[in-house]
């Protein structure tokens, strides 16, 4: 992989993008059996139907994941010391999801530096899945 | 109304192996490439003892449990009605293949908006390794809402 230089990154800088194919019922599917959340909500249309949807819908868990995926692209998943989300839509199958990260401040505190980036996923059309925001620890050894 | 005496039980302990399968198994269904997580030789390059567990792969641990669902149970929610609102971890300790994770969960808090029709119940869990360390500790905040929105 190559790394974002978490080092020298300063406020308004961005994470390189991750965008992921579309999701699909076998991305559903496989991620059910992956992460153990077999919720008929994520792989059952009709289940997800008699609660009133009009689909299935993603697993959270999945969109935090892709968006991990993007911040272990960029930084050493070892500086990572916190990634906190909120799931702010729901995902239905056949979005397209961008994962995008912003350094929103870089903190010297007693000799440790850190950075807080702010994080979001959005589908192509605008709607935003989920914000958050993670602490970068910055190491030089 | 959520039953509001249940804040602060706690679940039993999940012990979980963590295998190399399983991981292969969560990395490829979350699309990951980074071969720290697929290929162990890779991961032992960078100076780890195996494959690395990615960083929202803890959660995996709580549907591991006999009966994952109990706190549905416990507080009469249709699982239908129960949506992931949040999610947060603080990180300590990187786990990998071979390690063995305990994990002790209870419910934190219940709140609720919008006059009572949305209800909020957050979960804090700790997850220690083999040698007694806390690798790390999440918060999980769900939604329970109304029927047929």
């Amino acid at each position: 992989m190559t790394q974002w230089n978490h080092r020298k990154a300063n406020v308004g800088d961005e994470i390189p993008i991750l965008t992921l194919e579309p999701i699909s019922r076998s991305t559903l599917a496989i991620y059910a059996g992956a992460s153990g959340d077999h919720n008929p909500i994520h792989i059952d249309i009709d289940f997800a139907k008699q609660s009133g949807l009009s689909d299935v819908i993603a697993h959270g868990m999945l969109v935090m994941a892709y968006m991990g995926q993007a911040l272990t692209n960029a930084v050493p998943q070892s500086s990572i010391q916190q990634f906190c989300v909120e799931f702010s839509s729901l995902t239905q199958v056949n979005d397209i999801l961008i994962c995008s990260g912003k350094v929103a401040e870089r903190i010297n505190n007693n000799g440790q530096e850190s950075l807080t980036l702010n994080l979001t996923v959005h589908d192509t059309k605008g709607n935003q899945k989920l914000n958050g925001n993670a602490k970068i620890i910055i190491n030089y050894h | 109304m959520l039953e509001r005496s249940l804040i602060g039980k706690t679940y039993p302990p999940v012990v979980f192996e963590v295998e190399k399968q399983r991981l292969r198994f969560f990395a490829k269904a979350t699309g990951q490439t980074d071969p720290v997580y697929l290929d162990e030789t890779a991961a032992k390059k960078k100076g780890h003892p195996s494959l690395l567990a990615p960083p929202t792969f803890l959660t995996t641990i709580g549907m591991e449990q006999e009966k994952p669902y109990q706190y549905l149970t416990d507080l009469n929610i249709k699982m239908e009605c129960l949506l992931h609102a949040g999610q947060e971890y603080t990180y300590h300790v990187p786990v990998h293949a071979g390690d063995t994770i305990t994990m002790v969960s209870k419910i934190a808090d219940m709140f609720d908006k919008k006059n009572g029709s949305l209800q909020f119940l957050v979960f804090i869990s700790i997850y220690t390794n083999q040698q007694q360390n806390i690798v790390a500790e999440a918060k999980s905040t769900l939604v329970v809402r109304k029927e047929q929105v």
